[in-house]
């Protein structure tokens, strides 16, 4: 080994130490997703052996693949919206489009239509990848599926909208929270366990979501139950609280970053 | 009387834990068909200045008015009627010369976009770049690709931040021919950085220079230097860069 290679070693680790020193969020990043991930497959495990114990763990592919596809909706909406200001600041092109005379709702809308598409596409793929390769029947849930996958959509919007409002308030310092928060809901969302699953804590928590709802009611559907209809004015209301949440924080975090003059210098931190 | 195309006064910006403001009690007007540099080292407030003109921030203080109206709460009003073109902003290097000007024309609402986009991409020489890349085309070309993009409106006024820094001498001439020729056709204001001394002497019908977000001096450049008994605008700015002051010759 060469004389100078611990001090260049040295040198190396501290440019990427320093880094979390100077920002909460990317010191979050290192403990966020460990956590998540005990979180999500510690509650998946108690479901299962919750279901083979009581023998009824047959339904469980199913439930698993159905899952999977409708929380990808939720997720490429998110996406969609934050991922197109994203490329903006990847590109060093986000100031002329700040100064393009677009409105802020119109460039959102746009971001929307685009994740539309987006998840539109992936979700007739994977539900034939599905078909071909579990003989699984996205639509053993029947037309329902559609609104409740809006909804999942609808939700996803209103997540990259207040994500996106990060972006403009941090720069980069914010990425790891654009891609993290989806997965900080997940575990609440009761993706690939029922409710009961949680803890009570965790359960107030899943209550005020509307994916929770969302995805009681896809298995509900899939053990071929019914949706009650008592549920879709929750699920309307928590979406239309939430979209609203998100365009507040992005009106707040988009006056906050020009006051504090960093849109003029996004992508150059 | 027509309102002057930028009009600031008493601006006032401080940075989050900045020590000084990085404009501090600024008045600048730029009247229509005039060309204005904003000259100064490093720090010395141009850029905080454009952003606040361009609306991409709200000052600690002061009031900015493009055409007499606030960049900030009549957005609607004011980005239609400018334009901006910047070392330091990009288009984005995915998209073609074409594909990137075709969308901007739609987002400025060009009627003829075919007709625009052919006649702008002609006048800066990038026909046959068209269907190339941005991120495979050379500093100059993408600037010559930017100043492209801030004529596509048709601007009033145009706000420049070191537009020539990346092109050669000879390129660097012809732009300018091009930007002065335009400006004369349309009576286009512009609003401009640079650190091109000579650019600025040949290309600016009037100046003001900076230093730590204070106007030092104002004027045509000719009267700027038989003001301080220069010979050169860069051995005055070296001059007030070195001491923060300039002293009047009188």
């Amino acid at each position: 080994m060469p004389p100078e290679a611990p001090s260049r070693i040295w040198a190396m680790f501290q440019r990427y130490l320093v880094l979390h020193r100077r920002s909460l969020i990317r010191a979050f990043d290192i403990f966020f997703w460990p956590v998540m991930d005990l979180l999500i497959w510690g509650f998946v495990t108690l479901y299962i052996q919750e279901d083979i114990a009581a023998g009824s763990a047959a339904h469980l592919v199913v439930f698993l693949i159905g899952a999977m596809i409708s929380w990808d909706i939720h997720y490429r909406g998110q996406q969609a919206v934050t991922i197109s200001l994203m490329e903006e600041i990847w590109t060093r092109n986000i100031v002329n489009i700040l100064i393009a005379p677009i409105r802020l709702w119109e460039w959102i809308a746009a971001s929307f239509l685009y994740g539309a598409l987006k998840v539109g596409i992936v979700t007739a793929l994977l539900a034939l990848l599905a078909q071909w390769l579990y003989a699984f029947e996205l639509l053993r849930v029947g037309w329902a599926f559609f609104p409740l996958a809006a909804n999942l959509l609808l939700f996803g919007w209103a997540i990259g909208i207040f994500t996106a409002g990060l972006l403009l308030r941090f720069g980069y310092a914010a990425e790891a929270l654009i891609w993290g928060i989806p997965f900080l809901l997940q575990p609440f969302s009761c993706v690939f366990y029922p409710l009961g699953t949680l803890p009570a804590w965790a359960q107030a928590i899943a209550r005020c979501l509307p994916s929770t709802y969302v995805f009681e009611a896809l298995r509900a559907v899939l053990q071929g139950g019914l949706i009650t209809w008592t549920v879709w004015p929750l699920i309307l209301g928590l979406n239309a609280l939430y979209v609203a949440l998100g365009i507040g924080c992005f009106v707040w975090l988009f006056r906050r970053a020009r006051a504090d003059g960093r849109l003029g210098h996004l992508g150059q931190d | 009387m027509p309102e002057p195309a930028v009009a600031i006064h008493q601006l006032v910006h401080r940075y989050q834990r900045a020590e000084r403001a990085a404009v501090d009690g600024l008045h600048l007007s730029v009247a229509r068909g005039e060309i204005v540099g904003l000259l100064g080292p490093n720090g010395a407030g141009k850029t905080t200045t454009l952003h606040a003109v361009l609306g991409l921030l709200k000052p600690t203080a002061g009031v900015v008015k493009v055409f007499g109206r606030s960049p900030l709460s009549e957005r609607s009003l004011v980005l239609p009627r400018l334009n901006f073109a910047s070392v330091d902003v990009d288009l984005p290097s995915n998209l073609t010369v074409a594909e990137s000007l075709w969308i901007f024309a739609g987002l400025y609402g060009v009627r003829t976009r075919r007709q625009r986009l052919d006649e702008l991409l002609e006048r800066f020489e990038l026909i046959p770049l068209a269907r190339h890349l941005i991120g495979t085309l050379s500093a100059g070309e993408q600037m010559r690709l930017k100043l492209c993009k801030a004529l596509l409106n048709e601007p009033e006024l145009l706000i420049l931040d070191e537009p020539t820094l990346s092109l050669d001498p000879y390129r660097a001439q012809k732009v300018r021919g091009l930007l002065r020729s335009i400006q004369r056709e349309r009576r286009l204001a512009i609003l401009h950085t640079s650190h091109n001394m000579q650019e600025v002497e040949t290309f600016c019908d009037r100046i003001v220079f900076l230093h730590q977000g204070r106007a030092l001096a104002e004027g045509s450049p000719r009267e700027v230097l038989e003001r301080f008994q220069s010979r050169s605008l860069d051995e005055l700015f070296i001059r007030a860069a070195e001491t923060g002051e300039l002293f009047d010759a009188a």
